[in-house]
């Protein structure tokens, strides 16, 4: 028998198999993969939000010894036409946004390059730009609902004559600024051009996602990009899809043919060229009965999108099912400006949304006179509401209620700005959490056995360092009823089967499932005692319960707050978040994504802000001591739990996505908490010092 | 970065000598603002001369019963240093709310003084700036100015000094040892920064080549106490949306003698004079803090973001003055 704790059964808190590598600094994140005398590759960015370069000089960078070349619109080779515009890279000399990319510069070493970058003199054609996020009907638009990923507004009842009749009603807006993907590891990608096929090195999540999305924007067969991500050092989201830094590096070494090219974005050159996610204006309206019952919910959502390229968020997308309500009614929009292009980062849609949604439930939770945790239970459906589906499982209530009395919530006095401690003003908060169970179909695995008694579980996924490598593998020893450590995955790149991207939160049940089918598959073929060399590649079977059943993982989030009556100052001592998302497939990583997705939250509610400046289009304060994310100090105690929940619906593992949920409700526990310490309601993020000076 | 020379110096007159002589050229001590300067392509020297090597890494007392700190003492070994902690607990409380761990490992007393303002606008060369350009114009006047001067600024520049120990030195009445060509000079820690005026790209009074080799701290009065308090964004590594020092005597329920400097508020550590005045023989009463905030205060003049940071500096100062009274008369 093995080790209890280390015998890698689903659940158990087995250790990191990576985690001596990354301590030791033995495991090669995208920028460290050895190759052959690189080059290294600096972006040149456009200082002005909208134009066009008129005349772009690069003699005085070439002429610096140890540049090799500068690449700009004019000397670019000609990409498909058609393809994603973030990619689109130097093909024209319009510009459509502070920070685009007009040039690259190659050089010996990253310093030369980058001291060349500033020797290239650019005049630009400069037309008005406009990049100031707000409401007004010349910018706004109702995105265009045939994408799949945008669904059309909902209205259900009678919305309008529900809040009229309603006994108790809450109409309130809220705000949430510009926030910054700003994962440990920057993004850096290495190209290396040989005998037409092209390898990257990249810090990506889903290599068959950069080879999909690179390989027609080259003009390449798909099988001549091989993508490697070995280890990445996160994304949340920003790494999803690749951005114009990896084309450059690809067009530079393809130029440069023989040499492999290095480009690392510095987290300035990141502020405009890997997405954020986009600041939004909501508007809540609540109506409810004298019982406490909601009767009408309208929540519209306006995000912010880039001209160039579309990019929708749904921040009003979990007002469709989460509480009762007979009518409602649930609407985006987006407002189009001069601004670099947005895109997913951690919970795209609910973070932002669930604060403002969860912030109205407290704001009528006191109008109705109820204890808030009580008026979310109160107003729990028993089917979805928009589509009528039974849920797969929806354990909301048992968060909500194993968190209060964890959290000491029950003996809570309502009343607020009234405990004060040493100067500080006390008070606690309560949000639920919801975030969707997806998962993505088309994913293969290859399992083998190998001489030595080893088992050979070959996918085609990354590991953003949330411990996927781990947990796929003991998802493999269950499925083979083997012992972890007979277990060998191997995973991140395109030389492993296809696999779909991490995002959404559906990596482990997409890929878990697809290595449990390879796993009975195998078991069909070769029996339990296999031949060396026996083998067998599986796809996942696509998963009948889908669109019979409404799959969402819950939580409950409690937080503490404490605010000087001096300064402003605001201070999280406490938060616990309770989380039902199925089956924990191992306790260790799992903890750490609740209080990783946790303590991003309390940095989205305190924090995060990037600022625009309307005068040039760029976020002004684009470095780490601009731009503040929480740092150690900042984080008091965090508790995490989750309940014992089985969900025979959404796989075979019973498993759902935890990377998102930890962050939904955060914003929204710590600002209703901020209300309870002072009496004073800010429906503006971040929750800064000023807001609540008196 | 724009390639450059380096060299160590060994003693303070070729040091002197060699930056004196050469418009391009600066001395480096820990490098931790210089450094980003030069990446960030705000400064370009040709040539840096790094006198960490120089003698000037000892805090001494001084006969007097003062302090001499020099001026490559790093920040962490100045907020250890026993002498400070027990005598000038304001200075020490300063220097650990500055910066970071590592960075305070490296930074020296010296560069310390003579860092430069943060102003985003100041950091981002696609961007105008009168003290980075002079002449182009101040991108902050109009934008965001969130972290800027109420106190002390004009048309041409709203930046802030950003330093944590220079506060507490302006409180505690510090010297500044300065040496140049001509020999050396003694300047007040609060005469040592400028208000921008119209020549904002000038942050101190040094000559180009002049170095400042130690700060000198008086002798503490046996009956004084002090304090920082910092309010900032969050609870580390961040710069101060508004700073307090304080040093006072309280005698008999009154305040005999104050010395308050303000950070945050105005291009240079502000030495709170009028405060002062209005505190002298004043009881240690929430009013009087907050009468002695409104005089220091009546010239503050905001801007678009940072309105908060009167009732936030006068409310900082009103903690603070009541934290350390209360201490004497508890």
């Amino acid at each position: 028998m093995t080790d209890v704790s280390n015998s890698g059964k689903l659940g158990e808190p087995l250790e990191r198999l990576d985690g001596p590598a990354k301590v030791t600094g033995t495991a090669r994140y995208a920028f460290e993969q050895p190759v052959d005398d690189p080059l290294y590759l600096h972006p040149l960015q456009a200082d002005i939000a909208r134009g066009r370069v008129v005349t772009i000089d690069t003699s005085p960078a070439e002429a610096l010894s140890g540049v090799h070349t500068v690449l700009t619109h004019e000397n670019a080779e000609s990409l498909n036409s058609g393809v994603d515009v973030e990619l689109a890279v130097l093909q024209s000399p319009e510009i459509g946004y502070r920070g685009q990319v007009i040039g690259a510069v190659v050089a010996d070493t990253q310093e030369i390059a980058a001291h060349a970058a500033g020797l290239v003199e650019v005049t630009y054609e400069r037309h008005p730009h406009d990049t100031v996020f707000r409401s007004d009907d010349e910018i706004v638009y109702t995105p265009d609902s045939s994408d799949p990923m945008i669904g059309e507004d909902l209205d259900q009842g009678d919305v309008d004559g529900a809040l009229a009749a309603a006994e108790h009603a809450v109409d309130a807006t809220y705000t949430t600024p510009a926030e910054y993907n700003n994962p440990m590891e920057p993004h850096a990608a290495i190209a290396v051009w040989a005998e037409a096929e092209l390898t990257l090195y990249d810090s990506n999540q889903g290599s068959y996602t950069v080879r999909d999305m690179i390989a027609p924007t080259l003009g390449l067969d798909p099988q001549r990009v091989h993508v490697f991500a070995p280890h990445v050092g996160g994304g949340f989201g920003s790494k999803g899809v690749p951005h114009a830094h990896v084309v450059l590096a690809a067009l530079a070494a393809r130029k440069l043919e023989g040499r492999p090219v290095k480009c690392a974005l510095s987290r300035r050159q990141m502020f405009s060229l890997v997405g954020y996610r986009p600041p939004t204006r909501q508007r809540v309206r609540l109506g409810a009965d004298s019982a406490g019952r909601l009767t009408a919910t309208e929540h519209s959502a306006l995000e912010q999108t880039s001209r160039v390229k579309e990019y929708a968020e749904q921040s009003a997308s979990a007002a469709r099912n989460m509480y009762v309500s007979a009518n409602r009614r649930v609407t985006n929009e987006l407002a189009t400006l001069d601004v670099p292009v947005p895109t997913w980062m951690r919970a795209p849609g609910e973070a932002g949304g669930m604060y403002a949604l969860e912030t109205a439930m407290d704001e009528m939770a006191l109008t109705c006179g109820v204890d808030p945790v009580e008026f979310r239970v109160r107003n729990e459906p028993e089917r979805a509401p928009e589509s009528g589906l039974p849920f797969s499982s929806r354990n909301l209530v048992s968060c909500l209620r194993q968190g209060a009395a964890s959290f000491g919530w029950n003996d809570r006095d309502p009343e607020p700005g009234v405990r004060e401690e040493n100067g500080w003003l006390l008070g606690t908060g309560v949000a639920a959490a919801t975030f969707p169970s997806f998962s993505i179909p088309g994913s293969k695995a290859t399992i083998g056995y190998e001489p030595g008694g080893y088992y050979r579980v070959e996918i085609g996924a990354v590991d953003l360092g949330t411990g996927s490598r781990t947990a796929l593998s003991q998802i493999a020893a269950e499925a083979l009823e083997v012992p972890v450590e007979v277990v060998r995955l191997h995973l991140g790149s395109t030389e492993q089967p296809r696999a779909s991207l991490a995002g959404g939160s559906s990596g482990t049940a997409s890929w878990g499932s697809t290595i449990v089918q390879a796993a009975h598959e195998f078991r069909a073929e070769h029996g339990a005692e296999p031949a060396e060399g026996a083998e067998t590649t599986a796809k996942a079977a696509s998963n009948p319960a889908v669109g019979e059943y409404a799959m969402n993982a819950y939580g409950a989030q409690f937080a503490e707050v404490a605010v000087n009556t001096d300064t402003g100052e605001i201070r999280v001592p406490r938060m616990l978040g309770v989380f039902a998302a199925g089956r924990i497939v191992n306790a260790r990583t799992a903890r750490s994504q609740f209080l990783g997705g946790m303590t991003m939250g309390l940095s989205m509610a305190l924090h995060e802000h990037g600022v625009f400046d309307g005068r040039f289009g760029h976020v002004v304060n684009h470095d780490f001591a601009g731009y503040h994310i929480a740092g150690n100090a900042d984080v008091g105690s965090v508790e995490v739990s989750w309940l014992d929940e089985h969900d025979p619906h959404v796989n075979p593992m019973g498993i759902k996505g935890i990377g998102e949920i930890g962050i939904v409700g955060v914003a929204a526990a710590i600002g209703n908490a901020a209300r309870h310490a002072t009496g004073i309601r800010i429906r503006e993020l971040p929750l800064t010092p000023e807001k609540f000076l008196t | 970065m724009k390639p450059f020379d380096y060299q160590r110096a060994d003693d303070a007159d070729s040091a002197i000598a060699t930056v004196s002589g050469d418009p391009e050229a600066r001395y480096i001590g820990g490098g931790t603002n210089l450094v980003d300067h030069m990446k960030l392509g705000i400064t370009e020297p040709e040539k840096l001369v790094d006198i960490t090597r120089l003698p000037y890494d000892s805090v001494e007392t001084l006969p007097d019963g003062g302090v001499r700190v020099g001026a490559t003492v790093r920040n962490s070994d100045l907020a250890a240093s026993h002498v400070i902690r027990q005598r000038y607990p304001v200075l020490a409380q300063a220097l650990l709310a500055g910066a970071s761990g590592q960075l305070r490992n490296l930074a020296t007393t010296g560069g310390n003084l003579l860092q430069r303002t943060r102003c985003s606008y100041f950091q981002d060369t696609s961007t105008p700036c009168n003290k980075r350009e002079p002449g182009t114009g101040c991108s902050a006047l109009e934008g965001w100015n969130r972290y800027h001067a109420i106190l002390g600024a004009s048309e041409h520049c709203v930046a802030t000094n950003p330093s944590d120990m220079a506060v507490a030195l302006a409180a505690l009445d510090a010297t500044v040892l300065v040496q140049g060509q001509r020999g050396q000079r003694r300047i007040p820690v609060t005469e040592l920064h400028r208000l921008p005026g119209d020549e904002p790209e000038r942050d101190s009074v040094l000559e180009h080549g002049e170095l400042i080799t130690a700060v000198e701290l008086p002798a503490p009065s046996e009956n004084a106490r002090s304090a920082y308090r910092k309010v900032r964004d969050r609870a580390s590594y961040a710069f101060a949306l508004v700073s307090v020092a304080a040093v006072v005597e309280v005698s008999e329920g009154a305040i005999s003698h104050a010395r308050i400097a303000l950070g945050g508020l105005a291009h240079k550590p502000w030495r709170a004079t009028a405060a002062e005045e209005a505190l002298r023989g004043a009881p240690a009463t929430e009013e009087a803090f907050r009468d002695a905030a409104e005089a220091e205060l009546a010239e503050a003049r905001t801007l678009r973001d940072n309105a908060f940071k009167i009732p936030m500096t006068r409310n900082t100062l009103s903690a603070v003055l009541r934290e350390l009274t209360r201490q004497e008369g508890a």
